[in-house]
């Protein structure tokens, strides 16, 4: 245990629960909101600032209010979480639902020494001993990728958030647990776009343009890798002109992407690769040079989301002529859809008329990246907490 | 007309001035091209999927190029497999997955009769006596036995009375290389071996043991990464500055090349540039589009060559970072870009929720 490195707190951790949305965590997560947003370096990442916003105290205590029977709910006690290697701030989402939810918490933050990390730990340092009651239930820290100490952590949990993909869980659920101990797990998934060429024909230059800039931000911004992130983009009606539209417009928007010459050569494997494994790649065009590859499908392979993957701008397109095409490619790998110019409502029907095994959020474009309280089909702060029954 | 290699064999390996060559290479790469489309299913298929059209001739800048790593995960050959008479696997990394190279003999034929030609060019047509900084077992031990080994045992042709200078601890028989060198007295001696291996078992340990040997006509090939040196913050100069100080006035040459491209080696001269011969070539790309990078600045390095006939690697996109230097105007005489190497890319650092592992 010698190697862990604890960033706050330490290993004594309080377990005795608190009830969902207490005072304590509202007041605490409010404060936090407050000095992360007028932390003037924290505004060059919006990341930072996006979980500040949420942790807004109006945002909090509408969650609050949504939540009826929180009169009858406690923590489940302690919360260990192992937070994704890779992305910056989802270890800080991931805290602030447990502690929502009334527990004490372990965080393993991400490995690579992120600013953002460092910025948003700085700031609950600084606020901590004004919140006895979540201070002592509060602790993070990281380490090198090591079984036994992960094992000796696990031990102690009653609930586990593990995030990092199918290898990060199997690692970590091998590691044995305390029988009533509760799992939230973040697997490999896979995500999806739906547009409508036609509405893309329609809308204004403003609109084009927001809907680009969202695109962006849910696929490269990410370096298209996040689960949410789609790989497939599929259009629903759609001429070639509203084709070119949008992605003439993503591929003007992307010029800010920082395209490293590895992700360069990566995609232009790929697109042999699939030249070779998949029949059905017809042609791959390129547009604003290696910044943007798609290529074109005559039909969907059945396997699509085990194999069709993108990265760092590399994208499958398709038609789609009834939304029940979606039927044969869904499994429960899927996540997220995004969607332009198709009624949420009817995607969510088709999902529940269809009974798929996948897809688990649909947003419009632009909000893949917006996590919140319920998240990859869970109700996060309903499985971190006990219900106190009477009858 | 035809291109014919064999006519290509009757040049000197650093003849061809920059018109002339474009020439060579618009028809010669080609009719390779549409060679490999017919011959190998695969290859058709990508240039299918680029829009390729075969039947035109292209530019060399035009010519479609294959990523290097499909050469790990496809076995693509555009000959039938009873033709092939041999099969190069790549170096790689412990664990990594290696390199197929399809060879019929022709092609083998080729290889070695361009390499005999362009290490010929500077060291003469007669065999020299040769010491290789290395250890006999690479030719034994099957685990070392890949291009490692195969390298080793090519270069074999150019030397005679070959003595392995290091023992199969790595360290360095000093008795029996001063015995050779006793020998040979007054002879001109050929060295040869891979670059870190002679950095760390010859230049470093000879300097710690304070054993200098005095050879007093010697030239010395080595080929290999220089990732674990720049680590080291070793620079070429130095290195080579390491070696004439431990064993003596050698001239050193670095030269560069891929299993994938056998034979058509690209060797450093005197003025430390690496050049191309007539049976190869260098391009050098901009990543964000694959355009043109202009002399002098740094870029994707894009290798040809004329010798692949039974596989479809003739142009590939390496990953690698070079730059051009210059064309048909090194100081050393010889014709045709040189440029320098600026050693592999480094990875892509992503984003994203799933956590990395690195493959051990």
């Amino acid at each position: 245990m010698n190697s862990v490195e604890y960033l706050i707190g330490g290993q004594k951790v309080e377990s005795v629960p608190l009830p969902v949305y207490s005072e304590e965590a509202i007041f605490f997560l409010s404060d936090l909101s407050h000095v992360l947003l007028h932390d003037p370096v924290c505004r060059a990442y919006p990341d930072v600032m996006s979980f500040a916003f949420w942790c807004r105290k109006g945002n909090l205590q509408r969650l609050q209010g949504d939540c009826t029977d929180k009169g009858s709910r406690l923590g489940r006690g302690l919360a260990f979480h192992v937070a994704p290697s890779n992305v910056p701030v989802n270890f800080a989402f991931s805290f602030a639902f447990s502690l929502l939810a009334g527990n004490g918490n372990i965080v393993r933050a991400p490995s690579k020494p992120f600013p953002q990390v460092e910025r948003i730990c700085n700031a609950i340092k600084e606020i901590l001993p004004h919140h006895p009651e979540v201070e002592k239930r509060t602790a993070f820290m990281r380490y090198p990728v090591n079984q036994e100490i992960t094992k000796a952590f696990c031990a102690e949990a009653d609930a586990r958030l593990i995030w990092g993909g199918d290898e990060t869980v199997q690692a970590v659920r091998g590691c044995p647990v305390k029988p009533k101990c509760v799992d939230i797990v973040f697997a490999d998934r896979y995500s999806l776009c739906v547009l409508d060429g036609n509405s893309i024909l329609q809308a204004d230059e403003k609109t084009l343009q927001k809907l680009a800039e969202g695109f962006y931000n849910d696929t490269y911004l990410m370096d298209q890798n996040a689960c949410s992130s789609p790989h497939l983009v599929l259009w629903t009606t759609g001429t070639e002109t509203a084709r070119e539209r949008f992605w003439e417009a993503v591929a003007e928007y992307a010029a800010r992407y920082d395209l490293q010459g590895m992700t360069v050569v990566d995609k232009f494997t790929q697109m042999c690769q699939d030249a070779v494994d998949c029949p059905e790649v017809q042609k791959v065009l390129r547009q604003g040079g290696n910044l943007l590859y798609r290529a074109e499908l005559s039909s969907l392979p059945e396997n699509i989301g085990a194999g069709l993957r993108g990265r760092g701008g590399y994208f499958y397109e398709a038609d789609l002529n009834t939304l029940e095409g979606l039927c044969p490619i869904v499994n429960e790998k899927y996540q997220t859809l995004t969607y332009f110019g198709v009624e949420a409502e009817k995607l969510q029907e088709m999902v529940m008329k269809n009974c798929l095994r996948g897809i688990d959020r649909i947003v419009p474009v632009g909000k893949a990246m917006d996590i919140g309280i319920v998240w990859d089909g869970y109700d996060i702060i309903g499985i971190l907490s006990r219900i106190i029954q009477t009858a | 007309m035809a291109f014919c290699l064999d006519q290509v064999l009757e040049l000197e390996p650093y003849s061809l001035q920059r018109e002339e060559k474009r020439r060579l290479y618009t028809q010669a790469l080609s009719e390779l091209t549409r060679t490999h489309a017919e011959g190998c299913g695969e290859y058709g298929r990508i240039l299918e999927v680029l829009g390729h059209d075969c039947a035109k001739d292209f530019a060399p800048e035009d010519q479609p190029m294959l990523p290097v790593r499909l050469f790990k995960r496809y076995e693509l050959c555009s000959v039938p497999r009873e033709e092939v008479a041999k099969v190069m696997t790549s170096s790689g990394t412990s664990g990594q997955q290696v390199s197929k190279v399809f060879l019929d003999k022709q092609n083998v034929r080729a290889q070695t009769r361009v390499l005999t030609e362009i290490i010929g060019s500077f060291i003469g047509k007669k065999r020299l006596p040769l010491l290789i900084l290395d250890t006999a077992l690479v030719k034994k031990d099957r685990s070392m036995f890949s291009a490692r080994g195969a390298g080793i045992v090519g270069f074999t042709m150019f030397g005679r009375d070959i003595l392995y200078a290091l023992k199969e601890d790595m360290t360095l028989d000093v008795q029996a290389v001063r015995a050779f060198l006793e020998k040979h007295k007054g002879e001109k001696i050929l060295l040869f071996g891979y670059t870190y291996m002679i950095w760390q078992y010859v230049a470093q340990a000879l300097e710690q043991a304070g054993v200098h040997l005095a050879i007093e006509d010697g030239i010395l090939f080595h080929i290999g990464g220089w990732k674990k040196l720049r680590d080291q913050a070793v620079s070429p100069q130095a290195f080579n500055e390491s070696i004439r100080e431990v064993l003596g006035s050698v001239r050193v040459h670095n030269y560069y090349g891929m299993a994938e491209q056998l034979g058509s080696v690209f060797v450093e001269c005197e003025h430390g540039h690496m050049h191309c011969s007539i049976y190869s070539d260098v391009l050098i790309r901009r990543p964000e589009d694959f355009s043109l990078a202009k002399p002098g600045e740094k870029g994707l390095i894009e290798l040809m060559s004329l010798l692949p006939v039974s596989y479809p690697g003739h142009v590939l996109l390496t990953e690698d970072e070079g730059e051009i230097l210059g064309e048909d105007d090194c100081p050393c005489g010889r014709l045709g870009k040189y440029f320098k190497i600026h050693g592999r890319m480094a990875g892509a650092e992503l984003r994203g929720c799933s956590d990395t592992y690195e493959q051990r």
